[in-house]
Order: structure tokens, then sequence, then C-alpha cells
């Protein structure tokens, strides 16, 4: 009897539950792509040159559709030349760190994986670097070419390293600290030698980021890459979250754990390398904002993926501003903001997941 | 029992190394469908190992493992999944997962890339939730739970697998006498082929309808407990000495240990 009662119940409880979820994600998501629609629009209007969210509206309209030209060449050319691809690189970089960092944690089951802790990022960088300073390849290799080569290297460098110091979870971030420094003493060295003082400023870039100067190629090779890795990563969601329990309980749910790991290492590392030959090694926007998503959505991924990008472009969007207007006219890395904001917030992810250790 | 031929899981001259150490030397098993199989033997002598190779989560060096007849090595592994559960003797993880998300990961064999939870998904959770007694537990965090109730949750994931063959590494290693005895009845009772690796001839001997000895690598003795837990075997296998008596339930053996080992102590040989 009691039996046929919690049944009753449970089927009474499971129908609204399910009800609120898909109202609560629709929330959810259309906050999330309302919320990052509105900051790229307001994030654009912020500079020393003085521009309205109508006057970006009217920019954006005369440049895809059939409307008129409204500004002048010059506040036309500000709008559409300078903020507006720097702004929208700005989401593509939030977005496609945070997946990767997502990614990355659940893969190899631990909270503090990221392209930047486990030396991706780094590696990327002394790819593009040796391509662009050693002129390496002659010019027949690209920017991003070099990055994806450097981004490979620096992680089969970090599994190699963690799976010789025997291969358990924190051991990954270790060989990755140890990837880390030694690509970016490797990325300095490269720029160093070539001893031009332009370049050596360029240091900076490679190390901590910037979104400085990109151009419209940038966010066009950027979203690319990026929408066939969440396309990837969302096809993988069900497999990702087999890996809660580690990569044995994940194989006995029928998961091909090594073709898995492979594909998804890859397309993250692939990914990594884009966004770092464009703008630089970023940090801890992959680090935090999974976490963050995570407190929103719960830990299944074909939820968590898509709020942890909208999340990561909405982040990156505004610390790119602050970056960029803080000690106006000059410019700080973006590296620098999302690092002074990523730490705190970081301890007190750590913090409130202590017991769980 | 069923008579049929090859039906079920089989291990049949299963080999494995690790190491340059040979780990399982030639065991072979064929559990009965539905009966409850120990899988005894100390430390170290491949019980883990035959496990994870009848999983398919290890592949054998030599010899082959079958599902009804056909080798693992051709069954894709989805399919495997959806057929065979398995509980290890201590889960861990660090993300954060409610007993009911623990439980929803033993549909993933059942569903396709991209898709949602269908209504056999849930009903199968709900199940799964009502059979371990977990049904008011299931909006609780899996890091509040003691050992216990963690183990109880792995099995309700393991049936929603819907699985006919459940394998189980020392689940009861981590707990106390009272949830011991607690998860091993709700074992013995699951409509499943169940194969338990155990440390405990006892409890053993009083859930298990047949049960395996294994020692360095070989199956060793294999029957009813009444057949094969004697202390002539614990003498030899464990190199101990103990008083065996007719005393457990129906008749079952009880196994008393004494102090000292037997003059001949594994290892030496």
């Amino acid at each position: 009897m009691t039996v046929t009662e919690t049944a009753v119940d449970t089927s009474r409880e499971t129908a609204p539950a399910t009800g609120a979820r898909v109202l609560r994600d629709g929330l959810l998501w259309g906050g999330g792509v309302a919320l990052l629609l509105v900051s790229v629009a307001v994030a654009v209007t912020i500079g020393p040159a003085r521009i309205s969210v109508p006057d970006v509206w009217a920019t954006v309209a005369s440049h895809l559709g059939p409307g008129e030209a409204r500004l002048s060449p010059i506040r036309d050319g500000i709008i559409w030349n300078l903020r507006m691809p720097r702004t929208l690189l700005a989401a593509v970089c939030g977005a496609g760190l945070a997946v990767c960092g997502t990614v990355m944690q659940s893969l190899l089951r631990n909270p503090l994986a990221d392209p930047f802790v486990l030396g991706v990022s780094s590696g990327a960088s002394t790819g593009a670097v040796v391509v662009v300073v050693l002129g390496v390849g002659g010019g027949t290799v690209s920017i991003s070419t070099g990055a994806f080569v450097g981004a490979l290297c620096s992680f089969a460098l970090v599994l190699l390293l963690s799976h010789t110091l025997g291969g358990s979870t924190d051991r990954v971030v270790l060989a990755g600290v140890a990837a880390m420094q030694l690509f970016s003493a490797l990325t300095s060295f490269v720029v160093m030698t070539a001893a031009d003082a332009e370049q050596t400023r360029g240091v900076l870039f490679w190390l901590l980021g910037s979104l400085s100067g990109v151009g419209w190629t940038d966010v066009w090779m950027c979203s690319a890459v990026l929408a066939v890795t969440l396309l990837i990563c969302l096809g993988h969601a069900r497999t990702l979250d087999a890996f809660a329990f580690g990569q044995d309980a994940a194989a006995a749910l029928g998961v091909h754990v090594g073709r898995t790991r492979i594909v998804l290492l890859c397309t993250t590392a692939l990914l990594t390398a884009a966004l770092v030959s464009s703008a630089g090694a970023i940090g801890f926007v992959g680090l935090v904002l999974p976490h963050a998503a995570r407190a929103l959505t719960g830990s299944g991924h074909r939820r968590l993926l898509p709020v942890t990008a909208l999340a990561g472009a909405v982040f990156l969007v505004w610390v790119d501003t602050l970056a960029r207007t803080v000690l106006d006219p000059q410019e700080v890395p973006v590296g620098v903001f999302t690092a002074l904001i990523g730490v705190p917030a970081f301890v007190l992810v750590l913090y409130r997941t202590r017991r769980s250790t | 029992m069923t008579g049929s031929e090859g039906a079920g899981l089989r291990a049949e001259r299963v080999t494995r190394e690790a190491g340059g150490r040979i780990v399982l030397d030639g065991v072979s098993i064929a559990p009965p469908p539905g009966a409850t199989v120990g899988l005894l033997g100390p430390n170290g002598s491949g019980k883990s190992t035959l496990l994870r190779v009848m999983a398919g989560v290890l592949t054998p060096g030599a010899g082959v493992v079958t599902l009804d007849g056909r080798s693992l090595a051709d069954t894709g592994r989805r399919t495997v999944a959806r057929r065979v559960a398995v509980v290890d003797q201590h889960a861990v993880t660090q993300v954060e997962l409610s007993v009911l998300d623990v439980i929803r990961l033993g549909r993933i064999p059942h569903r396709r890339a991209w898709s949602a939870p269908g209504p056999e998904d849930e009903t199968a959770v709900r199940e799964a939730l009502e059979r371990t007694g977990l049904a008011d537990r299931a909006g609780q965090s899996w890091h509040t739970l003691s050992g216990g109730e963690r183990q109880r949750v792995q099995i309700a994931r393991a049936l929603a697998q819907q699985p006919r063959e459940l394998l189980l590494d020392e689940p009861t290693n981590h707990l106390d006498i009272q949830h011991q005895l607690e998860l091993l009845s709700l074992v013995a009772a699951l409509p499943v082929t169940a194969v338990i690796a155990l440390h405990d001839l006892n409890l053993a001997s009083m859930f298990c309808d047949r049960v395996t000895v294994m020692r360095e690598g070989r199956a060793v003795a294999a029957g009813t407990p009444t057949e094969v837990i004697t202390e002539e075997l614990i003498a030899e296998v464990y190199g101990v000495r103990a008083v065996v008596t007719p005393d457990g339930p129906d008749g079952r053996p009880s196994v008393r240990f004494l102090p000292g080992s037997t003059a001949r102590a594994p290892g030496t040989g």
C-alpha cells in the first residue's frame, strides 16, 4: 500500500516540477540572450567618442540592411570598424573560454581546469609568437595554425606529464601550471629576441590577452570555430554527464572514454587556439564562469553549456569595456581585469564547495 | 539453470596482465541467470579486474567475455551498458549532484545524443528510487549522504540502467554492519543476475546462491556456499585457521576465525 502511495506522490511531484523547469530554462535562456544583446549595444556606446544606443542600431541597420547611413563616416567607422568587432569578439571569446573551461573541468574531473591554467593558452601564444616574430613557415603558416600547433603541444605535454606523475586529477593541474610557466617563458623569450620595442610591448598582449585592434576577420573566424565547438560539445552533453564519477564509471555507462577525450580535448584546443591567436591568452574566464553557471543550472551539460556560453559572453563584454575605459586614454590588458575579478570570485566558489572535496 | 547455451554474461578463460604481472590467469565464470554470485578471495586475487573485464571496461588479453553468446568486443559499448550495470566500492565525485541527478546518469546508455529525457526514462528513474527506498531523498545533495546512502544511490543508478546483469565490486567495503546487511539483502532480492566481490565470508554465505573463490588470478573453487566455504579452503586460500559450522540461515556455513596462521601461508608457494 505504502509503495503505491509513494508512486502516486512522486508522479504528481515530477509533472509540475518539469513544467516549472521548462519555464525556468526559458527565462534563463531568453533573459541571457536579451542581456547579451543589451550588453553589446550599451558597451559599444561607451568610450571617448559619445555615441547613443539608437546610433548603434542605425549603424548596424545601415550595414546589414537597406537602412540609410545617418552618421558621419568617422562616427560610423568608430562604431562599425572599431567598437563593434571588439565588443563582439569579447562576447565570442568569453563564450568560447567558458565553454572550454566547462568541458575540461568535466572531462579531467578537476574544478581548476581551464585553458589558461592547463597551459593550453600559453602554448597557443607560443605557437602564434613563433609564427609572427620568428617568421617560421615563411608566410605559408597562419597565426592560428601556429597557435593550434602550440595549443596541441602544450596539451599533449600536460597529459603526458600528469600521466607520468601518477595520473590523478590534481596532477593534471600541477602539470598544467608547469606547462603554463614553460610556455609563458618561451613566449617572452621569443618576443625579447626580436628586440623590437613595438614587439616587446606585444609580449603583454600574448601573456595577458587584449582585445585592442581586432577586426571583423577575427570575429568571423572565432565565431565559426565557436559555433562548431558548441555543436560538438552539445552533441556530447550526455557523455560529459557520464564523467561525473570518473572514466571507469563513464565507460560502464557505455561511453567510449578514449575517443570522447580525444575528440573533445582537440576541439577545445582548436577553439582556444583560435581565440588566443585573435586576443591573446585571457585567463580566469574559463575557470570561474562554469562554476557560476552551474550554480544557475545544475550540472547537466545539456542545460549548462548554453548558459555558460551566454554568461561568459556577457562577462567578457563588460570586463573589456572596463579594461578600455578605466585608465582612458591608456588601455589595460583585459586579462588583468579578468584576474582581478576572477580570483576573488573563484575563492568564493571554492569556499562554497569546500565540503565536497 | 535455464539450460540455454551461452545465456547471460559469461567469462571464458579470460587472461589479463598489468605491469608485467598476470592479474587474471584463465578465469571462467558463468553466473546462472537470476542468481546472486559471490566472488571471494584475498586482496589482489583478481576480483576487481575480473569484474571490470566482465563489464567491458577492460579488454581481456586472452579469452572472451560473452553476452548471450556474443563477444563483448563485438557488442557496442552502449548496448553492453543497457544490459550490464556496475557499482564500484567507493564512488567519488566533485560535481554538485542531487540523488535524482545521480540516478538519472543510469539513463545515459538509453538516450541518444541531443535528446532530452523521455517518459520511459522518468519511469525507470522513479522505479529505481522506489525499489531502493530513496523516493523521499530525491532532491538531497550527494555530498550530504552517508556512505551507506551513497551506495544505495549507486545501486538505484544501476537499476535505472534496467540491467539484467549487475556487477558489484566490494559494495559494502566502507559501510557499517547494519548497512552491509541492508545493502546485500536489497541486492539479493533484485530480479537481476548479480556478481558481487565480497570480503566477508559470512555475508557471502548468507546472501549468495553460488560463490567463486579466486586466488592469484585463478578461480580455485566454485559452487554453493555449503560446497565451497570449508575449513580446508579457508586455510588454503587465506592462510588462516577457521571453524566452519552449519549454523547460518537455512543451515548455511558460518565461519569463525581462530588466531594464528596455518603452516602454509599464501605467497610462499
